[in-house]
């Protein structure tokens, strides 16, 4: 198994280190707390570096980390030790294109949970139990959109159609208080 | 009156709208669920109520088992809508709530019907859905769509069908394997990830069959591999085969050219695996390294870090086994210091450490200073370690490098940080004589205002020993006096002990010590009064110069020659009665095996290419060991000790192995026995040795084992005198004697009576190679020179038919026993001769250069002329005669 090239996990966490989406695939971090604990460590030590513009990288507790960060949004990957970084990298930049085609451009945290199915989508589509399924990001976008919601309804209109959605549910919140 | 309620309100919304799962709740999510139940289902809404479920389950929400049995009846209920995008979610659903076996049944019809659908997505998640949740029984009924799928000619079903073979070949192996004809056409196919899924597979299903791998690489080494990550695949494969190859046969190395070839491929990620892969290959020859670093020197200055990185840390590898072959990439590692990703800073500056060259050096410490204040404390260990192991190699440069550690020693930094340069300069203190001295100060500076109780401990306790040994022991009291005055009762505790030492030690001293230690009198400590007063009553009396009796030194200073665990049990057991407690009672066995043999390797810290600190610990433990033992405690220094050496079978009923120790005079068999039978209790465990055929050797003393329980290995001594210096050489026989008592292995009871029974075991050897140590030099040129013709011996030599130049040149390597210098121990493909370096150290500590130089001539005859050069000419007889007589 150890020759076949294995993603550890895949976080989305927001600028003050909580998770917007996780996806853990071994079993290094066997708890909530594990994971919570690991992706503290892995915010902190590479919240100070500059990552907008090329991916990053680090080394934390025997692991290979490659991030990168878009406004309030950190993308990390996480491989072994020995895991060829630019591998890493390239899922990396996968997941990242990707997740900004879907979101189409505005990366942000908020967008991210507005449409946190496409998010949750598109990390199923990058790697499987810790395979790498996909890595460019057409057509892991691809892939994800033509699931969603009205099939063949363009994506702008989706996105209007939620954002509806989305202002009519605020709406009854606020009113029921 | 209405702005401010507005403004209040936008301030919420400022916090509300960031999330719209705010304020969400589990139970009111698993109240919404309810709709899937409905008999006109809403997709969208649906879709959102399993998002909302997701996202309590990503925050590491969980659910109980009532609660996560109800959502999956619930969810499989969604089967019926005919949306796209809901059957989605509802596949991500099902794989994270794990089904157990028995809800598995219920949507098993429905995915299989999707398995089977014309829908290529339905297809492909389906797959991945039934594959993750199924189990043995199941997979026999859709192993032929499986089978299809894999062949399918969408490239998503393949890869989904692929993927979760690799999955299914952990659990149900005899399945997969049968789908290998498939993978096999799979791995031609067109699209560039199923080929890397199939090759994954494929590999996996053939892995244990070395001739089907070898067939595999063979064959796709010459074809076309299309994607990046299946050229990757493809190169790990192909170092698999050449690493199972070169362990088989020696001579050409067959997939050089590939790899090679591979460093030319258009996709970083190829190019670097198979760099990586080159530099990693068993006894890599410069010539073969050379194309590699050149590719990762260019990586150096790619304005990406990944690629700086990735290449920094490989090459900071190379430099711990070639730190030639990087030299050439000096000048960009140089740049990288400044680099703005910490990681790479600091490997680039250990990778400078390791290639650097004495005269590099000072440049290299300027450069690292300005480095220093702005990384953080696990890098600055890094570099600290890296310091150490360039001192220990350029001693003449201690100075500076001793200066260095003084300072980031005065500077800021947590505990971690600071033990390691305070190690670091005790190291040095004890390897480099010159440095001792300096180095005290540097200390002494230190503790003058250490925020760490235990370094200040650990300090004056080295000074204790060290100190009074200098040419003017008296310049070091004040600082430990300081101690007396200005610390916590641990370290006033420890700096008197300290200040007993010195007076004990210098008998100059002893009357100003004595009247400082009388101060300590007063102190409001409990232990640092009492350790005053004890060593005011031992150490002399009245301040009078006498020296100082031995017994009481030993009493006071020696060692604890036993076991801290031991004597703790003992003293737990001890009741307070009239007795006192005997010291003598307390058993001085070593419980558990300390040695490093069975160390798990351990995770270095950072990772970022620290020294492995592997044989010089295992001395290190032996030795530690031995000298516990009082009946072996008085040979003297520890020369070798030598790899254990099985005498018994594997899977026998007792397991035992021999590490052979060498003294100057003595010998020591260290016997590691293991018990593998639980119904068995061994005691009164020896080795009866027969040393009939090793005619110099005298037994001298043995020490047996008490008692030997079932898998937990313990040790048995047998200690043999020999003539000083000389490399006697013997075969000994070894019969295990012992007591066989039964076990009960439910409860544990022993039985009283035991049996006396004797077990065979096999021969061992003492030969010449095992009195000499292992000692590599860095320039062998310079070692030869500097050695000096005056004691060479030069002889010609045959050696008879071979059937290579390079076996025979590890046969009279591993005859000799010693290290081979510059890279010399490998052979080139097809030389008709070759020359090699060899160095070590004799016993009495006789350093010995060996020039080996070799041919072949038509018949494999090969002939061997052996100069060997040494400080004393019997050591360059003896070394002849090792040859002469092998």
């Amino acid at each position: 198994m150890d020759t076949c090239p294995s993603i550890k996990n895949i976080l989305l966490l927001d600028s003050e280190g909580k998770r917007v989406a996780v996806k853990y695939y071994s079993n290094d971090w066997p708890t909530n707390s594990a994971k919570e604990a690991f992706e503290k460590a892995v915010f902190t030590k590479t919240q100070k570096t500059n990552a907008r513009t090329e991916a990053e990288i680090a080394m934390l507790e025997g692991n290979v980390i490659v991030y990168k960060f878009v406004q309030d949004l950190h993308f990390f990957v996480t491989g072994g030790e020995d895991e060829n970084e630019l591998i890493l990298a390239t899922v990396l930049q996968g997941f990242f294109d990707a997740v900004g085609l879907l979101l189409r451009g505005n990366v942000d945290k908020k967008e991210a949970l507005e449409n946190l199915d496409l998010i949750l989508l598109c990390l199923d589509e990058i790697v499987d139990g810790g395979i790498i399924l996909e890595t460019d990001a057409n057509v892991i976008a691809g892939k994800v959109a033509s699931h969603s919601v009205d099939v063949g309804a363009p994506l702008s209109e989706q996105t209007i159609s939620q954002a509806l959605a989305t202002a009519r549910e605020h709406l009854t919140r606020s009113l029921l208080k | 009156m209405a702005q401010p309620l507005v403004k209040k309100d936008d301030d919420r919304d400022d916090e509300a709208e960031y999330s719209p799962f705010l304020g969400i709740e589990k139970g009111a999510v698993l109240q919404e669920a309810r709709v899937f139940n409905d008999p006109q289902l809403d997709p969208r809404r649906c879709s959102q109520v399993i998002t909302k479920l997701l996202y309590l389950l990503n925050q590491g929400e969980t659910f109980t088992k009532i609660e996560a049995t109800e959502v999956f009846f619930a969810v499989t209920k969604l089967f019926q809508s005919r949306d796209i995008g809901l059957r989605r979610m509802v596949y991500l659903m099902i794989k994270e709530l794990s089904p157990s076996a028995d809800e598995v049944i219920i949507v098993t019809s429905s995915l299989m019907k999707d398995m089977t659908s014309k829908t290529d997505m339905y297809r492909a998640n389906a797959i991945r859905v039934l594959c993750r949740i199924t189990d043995g029984t199941l997979l026999t009924q859709i192993e032929r769509y499986l089978k299809q799928a894999i062949v399918d000619k969408n490239p998503v079903v393949a890869s989904a069908a692929l993927v979760s073979g690799i999955h299914l070949l952990q659990t149900t192996p005899e399945i997969v394997k049968r789908w290998s004809n498939e993978v096999q056409e799979a791995v031609q196919s067109r699209a560039a990830l199923v080929q890397f899924h199939a090759l994954a597979l494929l590999h996996q299903i053939r892995q244990n069959d070395r001739l089907a791998v070898s067939k595999l690489v063979t064959s796709l080494t010459r074809g076309t591999v299309r994607s990046p990550l299946a050229q990757c695949l493809l190169i790990r494969y192909t170092t698999q085969v050449i690493r199972e190859a070169a362990t088989t046969q020696t001579g050409d190395r067959p997939f050089y050219d590939f790899l090679e070839s591979c460093l030319r491929h258009k996709a970083e990620m190829v190019i670097f695996e198979a760099a990586r892969a080159i530099t990693e290959l068993n006894g890599v020859t410069n010539r073969e390294l050379t194309p590699a670093i050149t590719v990762l020197q260019l990586f150096l200055s790619s304005s990406k870090p990944v690629l700086r990185f990735a290449a920094v840390r490989t090459l900071n590898k190379v430099a711990m086994t070639h730190p030639m072959a990087v030299t050439n990439c000096n000048i960009d590692m140089e740049s990288l210091i400044s680099d703005q990703n910490r990681s790479i800073a600091t490997l680039a500056i250990t990778t400078l450490l390791k290639t650097g060259n004495e005269s590099s050096v000072d440049r290299l410490m300027k450069q690292i200073t300005n480095f220093m204040s702005d990384i953080a404390d696990e890098f600055k260990i890094v570099v600290v370690e890296a310091i150490r192991s360039l001192c220990l190699k350029f001693p003449l440069k201690y100075r500076s490098l001793m200066n260095f550690l003084s300072n980031i020693l005065r500077e800021e930094g947590g505990f971690e940080y600071k033990k390691a340069i305070v190690d670091s300069i005790v190291i040095l203190i004890r390897d480099i004589p010159d440095a001792k001295e300096n180095g005290l100060l540097h200390l002494c500076e230190f503790i003058e205002d250490c925020e760490f109780t235990y370094l200040s401990t650990q300090i004056l306790h080295f000074l204790g020993t060290e100190g009074p040994k200098t040419s003017d022991p008296s310049k070091y009291i004040r600082y430990i006096y300081n101690r007396v005055h200005l610390e916590n009762a641990t370290v006033r505790a420890a700096a008197v002990s300290t200040l007993a030492k010195f007076g004990a030690m210098v008998d100059a001293l002893k009357p100003r010590v004595f009247v400082l230690l009388r101060r300590c009198l007063y102190d409001g400590d409990d232990e640092v009064r009492d350790r005053a007063t004890l060593y005011l009553n031992t150490v002399g009396s009245d301040g009078e110069v006498i020296e100082t009796d031995k017994d009481v030194k030993d009493f006071l200073f020696g060692s604890l020659d036993i076991p801290l665990a031991n004597i703790e049990t003992s003293l737990k057991n001890y009741e307070p009665a009239e007795q006192p407690f005997d010291i003598n009672s307390v058993p001085k066995e070593v419980k558990t095996q300390p040695l490093a043999e069975k160390k798990a390797p351990g995770k270095m810290p950072a990772g970022l290419g620290a020294p492995p600190s592997g044989p010089p610990s295992t001395v290190d433990a032996y030795e530690k060991l031995l000298s516990s033992i009082p009946e072996f405690s008085d040979f003297g220094k520890l020369f070798k000790s030598a790899a254990p050496v099985e005498l018994t079978e594997a899977e026998t009923e007792y397991a035992v192995n021999v590490v052979k120790h060498i003294f100057d005079k003595h010998v020591v068999f260290q016997y590691n026995c293991t018990n593998t039978i639980p119904e068995q209790l061994l005691e009164n465990v020896t080795v009866i040795v027969d040393a009939s055929e090793a005619e110099e050797f005298a037994e001298l003393a043995s020490k047996p084992l008490r008692s030997l329980p079932y898998d937990s290995p313990g040790q048995t001594f047998v200690a043999f005198e020999k003539p000083e210096g000389v490399p006697a050489v013997g075969k000994f026989s070894n019969m295990l004697r012992f007591i066989v008592k039964e076990v009960d292995p439910t409860t544990g009871d022993v039985e009283d009576d035991g049996v006396e029974d004797e077990y065979q075991l096999e021969d061992l050897e003492v030969v010449a190679a095992d009195y000499v140590m292992k000692v590599g030099v860095s320039n062998f040129r310079n070692a030869w020179e500097s050695i000096g013709p005056d004691f060479e011996r030069v002889d010609e030599y045959g050696l008879g038919p071979r059937e290579s130049l390079a076996e025979a040149v590890s046969a009279v390597i591993s005859l000799l026993g010693m290290q081979p210098c510059e890279g010399t121990e490998v052979v080139a493909n097809n030389s008709r001769s070759h020359t090699c370096l060899l160095s070590g150290v004799f016993i009495g500590n006789v350093k010995v250069l060996v020039r080996l130089q070799f041919g072949i001539d038509g018949p494999k005859e090969v002939a061997m002329k052996l100069a060997v050069r040494s400080e004393d000419d019997n050591v360059s007889d003896m070394i002849h005669e090792i040859v002469a007589s092998g």
